[in-house]
């Protein structure tokens, strides 16, 4: 293995850690800082505040994304808002208690230190966006206004209208383009990672290709932080946008780094289901409709194709309310999300394929009044009308719960560095904050706070190490890179056979979905594992990539994505078959309690799982990372 | 559903570009304008031809990304809303629909539906930011904003950057984007520091970029798929004007 | 910013001009009077007019100059381009200007420097050689052509000030949100307003209910 495995806690009480570590970092001089040069690949929220913070520091970045601007990045989509444990509300909330909720909503599957850490920093990112101009709501005193979400007890989140990812992404593109204005980074838009280059055992830079000339280039640097989101779109349905993708992370692994828990991923019950084959996303409908809505199916299987109208109140099936009656149509993303494909399984699902729950708000239409409603929920009832064409005040909406989240990613230390030294990950990336379930509202918070302030403090702790050590793009290793990326994409060209890149992503993500998705079970996941190799098998030989490489051609870079999602889908249905236990989002239906709730075991599997790759055709090794619980005390969720 | 297409083609940005003619059957209205426009790709690809280019990539109108005139129309016909938030029954059966680039001289065309809009980006670069740096922040809640005013910055603050304010002024202007930027800086108090020299900076970039000039015809605002007023571009001359007076006078 | 400021100037001109000659309708005496009295000013009657000129010209000259940045600023035009809000005056203002250019050229020869029609000179002047503005007027519009291109001259000088009226409180930063969409009615309501003021008087000549005060 490359580099070492240590997940490189600092000694001391929880609340000391990250201060009496900043106390005992290594640091770089101000005037050294512009002999370092920094890749930063991705512009979301990690990413983006990383490359303006340590460009604003004096630092030489390079920041790199594949859209077109740096403001696209996929953050912008979050909708909620972002949590922080400033009790501005005086309801008891705290930094314990957020990070208590975090590391409880996760299920135990994540670092109390590196939680405790993102709690404490929560409140500094506040600051900082509201310094930036970020304009969150605001109460009519002006001081700034709070909501509960996701089912907390207290009101710690802020937000901004419904987009408060945009309003976020947005204050820290404009802290980047002052840096770009200002010359401290160089921004490469439109230019996609392919390959990692590690010299002499360490991270020291990448290659990449130029989307819109086709030009393949190498970069090399002091250090390579990646920002690069989560892997998503695996599923090919998700409400991730469609160029999100897993290469950049995975191309690191084939390398090397360590992958942690690839087979977290959080599915959100509330989305508007799949209309049909032709369906390219999937769009979510903020959670906070479940406030008001309640969730039915028909008792019976034969009333499916009715009219909900016509279906009378006693032949309705209030499953969650029947389930779970104190949380009720409140019960926690991954809850209602299993019950819905239950109630689907057993064939009473609604709508075209019979995917389908209704949400109904005719009781809250009849309590409140439509006026009430739509001062409520106006925006998302539009959006769900523009989909659907149907009427939400009129017949209930129909939803389904859709891929949204992944919690795995590239394994980090402390200092989110990777097992390669040298090899930064942050944000959605990285595996470490958020265990086996992320809570609402934690994603912003987590990518800022790797972004903004973890990271600028815990680079100098190995840049300090690295003065003179840039190896030159001539070196062996970027040239062996760039040959193995540009023998990839000529691979990828000549195949030129007659299957389009979407059926194969489509069949692999129902594949997944059916198998490695909501719940799993050990029969499934190795009729996937069987599967999945005969796919990509079928895919080397029939896909067909139109164009050629040296031109915009968003066939061929498509085709790079989806090559590794062939390959990364296996790594996630091992890890899914080797956690034998069910943790948060993960449910393998052999462990449940006897209600049907997720059973942990915490005995044999309290541990991040870390794959190493060890070669084409060869199983990877898996590494586990012990979890210590110094400070809280492990306990079964329960939301009856 | 059926629908006969006349879609822009052009290989780069030098070649020139003409309108061809597609056709699509048995379209679900269900289905999205961009998931229609995949569906003729898919088309194309097993008949050997090259499929058309064109950009998108959240597809529920946040990225502002998609960047098509349809009919005529920035973002197609359903307005307020992007086109990736355009679906198909939203068209007559049968009808014909013409697929363009967003046209403006500053969005040079790179492939046959997509443009290049990095001009915009620049004139964010010139200005549109709040120099605040990472560590240096005070207690959010030290400084109060007026909600009537948070609001009002939230309202310009919601601009996605797609440009299509640009791709259907007559004039070719960007000055609906170049305001909601302004607006929302100067609205709030963290912005004022840099008030005057932010607006300077963004409208000597914007003008330099090669936009054309506002002529008061909102049509920009028609069809913003954030809807973000034209009353912003009033915003943008009056801090234009003070700033250029605060100027004059030594300030 | 200089449009809308000479456009402001133009426009509270226009309001003056029609004022002067809706006194056609009270009588022979107050419209001749008022014209002597302008014409007493004297210099200073020639310093606004220089004024109105240096505002006409530096309001072409300008615009002109904004037209061809904003053709450049689009050098591929549509195949196909549907407004939805821009309405047909203000994308057509430059067009709309120069047509009203052209009439006001007109209007200068007919009635100020008296060129176009022989029979103004037939006009007796009174006693202290006051010009009879009045039946020069009413002689003037007798022709249907000649009222016929005002009416057109005018309409599309209403064109342009229905855009105008209401757009250079935007161009100058005075409005906002709520106050936009009145100020659009408001000025297309003032604009038709001058221009029902303004046809008035041909069509009121021509329908008969004006006659000249002396034979020619």
């Amino acid at each position: 293995m490359i580099g070492t495995f240590d997940a490189k806690i600092p000694p001391g009480p929880l609340a000391q850690k990250w201060r009496s570590h900043l106390d005992h970092s290594r640091l770089v001089s101000p005037n050294n800082r512009r002999k370092f040069e920094i890749i930063v690949v991705g512009s979301g929220l990690a990413g983006g505040s990383a490359a303006a913070t340590l460009g604003e520091l004096g630092y030489r970045v390079r920041c790199f994304c594949f859209q077109d601007s740096a403001r696209r990045a996929h953050s912008i989509a979050a909708q909620g808002g972002i949590n922080a444990a400033k009790n501005y509300q005086n309801d008891g909330d705290s930094i314990y208690r957020l990070f208590y909720d975090t590391i409880k909503g996760g299920d135990f599957r994540s670092r109390e230190a590196n939680v405790y850490r993102l709690a404490e920093i929560a409140n500094n990112i506040i600051d900082q966006c509201v310094a930036q101009g970020v304009p969150f709501a605001r109460e009519y005193s002006g001081y700034l206004a709070n909501r509960s979400f996701g089912g907390a007890q207290v009101s710690r989140t802020f937000y901004a209208r419904g987009q408060t990812g945009q309003q976020l992404l947005l204050g820290c593109y404009q802290a980047l383009c002052r840096q770009i204005a200002a010359g401290t980074v160089q921004m490469f838009p439109q230019t996609e990672m392919l390959d990692l280059v590690i010299v002499d055992g360490q991270a020291k830079g990448i290659v990449t290709r130029n989307l819109r000339s086709g030009k393949i280039d190498r970069h090399a640097a002091d250090t390579v932080v990646l920002a690069t989101g989560g892997y998503g779109n695996v599923f090919y349905l998700s409400t991730n946008a469609r160029g999100c993708n897993v290469t950049a992370t995975y191309r690191a692994y084939k390398r090397g780094a360590l992958f942690a828990n690839p087979s977290f991923t959080q599915i959100h019950p509330t989305c508007i289901p799949v209309s049909g084959e032709h369906q390219s996303k999937l769009t979510l409908m903020s959670e906070s409709l479940r406030n008001d809505g309640r969730v039915w199916v028909p008792k019976r299987k034969e009333d499916r194709e009715k009219a909900p109208g016509e279906i009378p109140e006693t032949d309705r099936d209030y499953y969650l309310e029947r389930k779970y009656p104190s949380y009720g149509n409140l019960a926690p993303r991954d809850i209602s999300s299993r019950a819905a494909k239950e109630v689907c399984d057993e064939g009473r699902g609604v709508g075209p394929g019979g995917r389908g729950v209704y949400l109904d708000f005719a009781d809250a239409i009849k309590r409140l009044g439509e006026d009430r409603i739509r001062e409520r929920y106006g925006n998302l009832f539009e959006v769900y009308e523009k989909i659907t064409g149907e009427d939400a005040y009129k017949v209930p909406m129909r939803i389904y719960p859709a891929v949204h989240y992944t919690m795995g990613g590239l394994w980090v230390d402390y200092d989110l560095m990777n097992n390669v030294p040298g090899l930064f990950v942050i944000g959605e990336a990285n595996f470490s904050d958020h265990g086996a379930n992320r809570l609402g509202a934690s994603a912003l918070m987590q990518g800022l706070a790797d972004g903004y302030f973890v990271l600028p403090n815990t680079l100098p702790n190995y840049l300090a190490g690295q003065t003179g050590k840039r190896p030159s793009p001539g070196a062996p290793e970027f040239q062996e890179a760039e040959e193995n990326v540009q023998a990839r994409v000529e691979k990828l060209l000549r195949v030129n056979g007659t299957r389009s890149l979407d059926s194969f992503h489509r069949e692999l993500g129902l594949l997944l979905w059916e198998k490695c998705g909501m719940s799993r079970h050990e029969k499934g996941l190795r009729e996937a594992l069987q599967k999945i190799p005969e796919l990509r098998e079928q895919f080397w030989r029939d896909v067909r990539v139109p164009g050629n490489e040296e031109d915009f051609n968003q066939s061929l870079e498509r085709a790079g994505r989806v090559a590794d999602f062939l390959e990364f889908a296996e790594l996630m249905c091992m890890d899914a078959l080797e956690r034998d236990e069910s943790a948060g989002a993960h449910f393998r239906e052999e462990h449940q309690t006897p209600d049907g709730e997720a059973l942990r075991d915490d005995e044999r599997h309290a541990a991040v799982f870390a794959w190493e790759f060890q070669g084409d055709g060869q199983l990877p090794k898996l590494q586990r990372e012990p979890l210590h619980f110094e400070t809280v005390h492990l306990t079964q969720r329960s939301y009856k | 559903m059926n629908f006969q297409l006349r879609i822009w083609r052009q290989p780069n940005r030098k070649s020139p570009g003409k309108l061809v003619d597609y056709e699509v059957r048995d379209i679900s209205p269900n289905t999205s304008f961009l998931e229609m426009l995949d569906i003729l790709n898919e088309n194309l690809l097993r008949a050997g031809k090259e499929p058309i280019a064109f950009d998108s990539d959240c597809r529920e109108g946040i990225c502002g990304t998609c960047s098509l005139t349809v009919n005529g129309e920035a973002h197609g016909p359903d307005h307020p809303g992007a086109v990736c938030e355009l679906y198909m029954r939203k068209f007559r059966d049968g009808a014909t629909i013409t697929v363009e680039p967003f046209r403006v001289g500053s969005f040079p065309i790179v492939k046959d539906l997509v443009i290049d809009r990095s001009a915009l980006d620049r004139i964010v670069q010139a200005g549109g930011f709040i120099s605040a740096r990472a560590g240096s922040a005070p207690e959010a809640n030290s400084v109060t904003v007026p909600k009537h005013h948070a609001d009002l910055a939230m309202e310009a603050a919601a601009c996605i950057g797609c440009g299509a304010c640009a791709a259907a002024c007559p004039n070719g202007s960007a000055m609906l984007f170049t305001s909601a930027k302004v607006s929302h800086l100067a609205l709030l108090p963290q912005g004022h520091p840099e008030r005057e020299s932010r607006v300077l900076k963004m409208v000597q970039v914007m003008d330099a970029e090669g936009f054309g000039n506002c002529t008061n015809t909102y049509e920009c605002e028609a069809v913003c798929p954030a809807e973000i007023s034209a009353s912003f571009i009033a915003k943008l001359n009056r801090e234009y004007a003070r700033a250029r007076f605060r100027r004059s006078m030594g300030e | 910013m200089i449009v809308a400021i000479t456009g402001i100037i133009l426009i509270l001109f226009v309001i003056g001009h029609l004022l002067g000659n809706l006194q056609i309708f009270i009588g022979p005496d107050w419209i001749n009077g008022y014209s002597q009295h302008l014409r007493d000013l004297g210099p200073l009657l020639w310093a606004v007019r220089l004024f109105l000129l240096a505002a006409v010209i530096i309001h072409i000259w300008v615009t002109i100059q904004l037209a061809i940045e904003n053709r450049r600023a689009r050098p591929e035009a549509y195949m196909d381009k549907q407004y939805v809000k821009a309405t047909f005056a203000s994308r057509h203002m430059v067009m709309s200007g120069l047509i009203v250019l052209v009439f006001i050229i007109y209007h200068l020869a007919h009635f100020t420097v008296r060129v176009t029609d022989n029979r103004f000179t037939l006009l007796r002047a009174d006693p202290l050689g006051h010009y009879d503005v009045y039946s020069m007027m009413v002689y003037g519009f007798q022709n249907y052509l000649v009222s016929g291109f005002y009416v057109l001259g005018l309409f599309l000088l209403a064109l342009h000030l229905s855009h105008g009226s209401s757009s250079f409180f935007q161009s100058l930063g005075l409005n906002d949100k709520k106050l936009t969409p009145r100020l659009a009615l408001g000025g297309r309501i003032f604009t038709w307003l001058l221009f029902a003021g303004y046809t008035s008087i041909p069509v009121a000549i021509l329908l008969g209910l004006i006659k000249p005060a002396q034979q020619l």
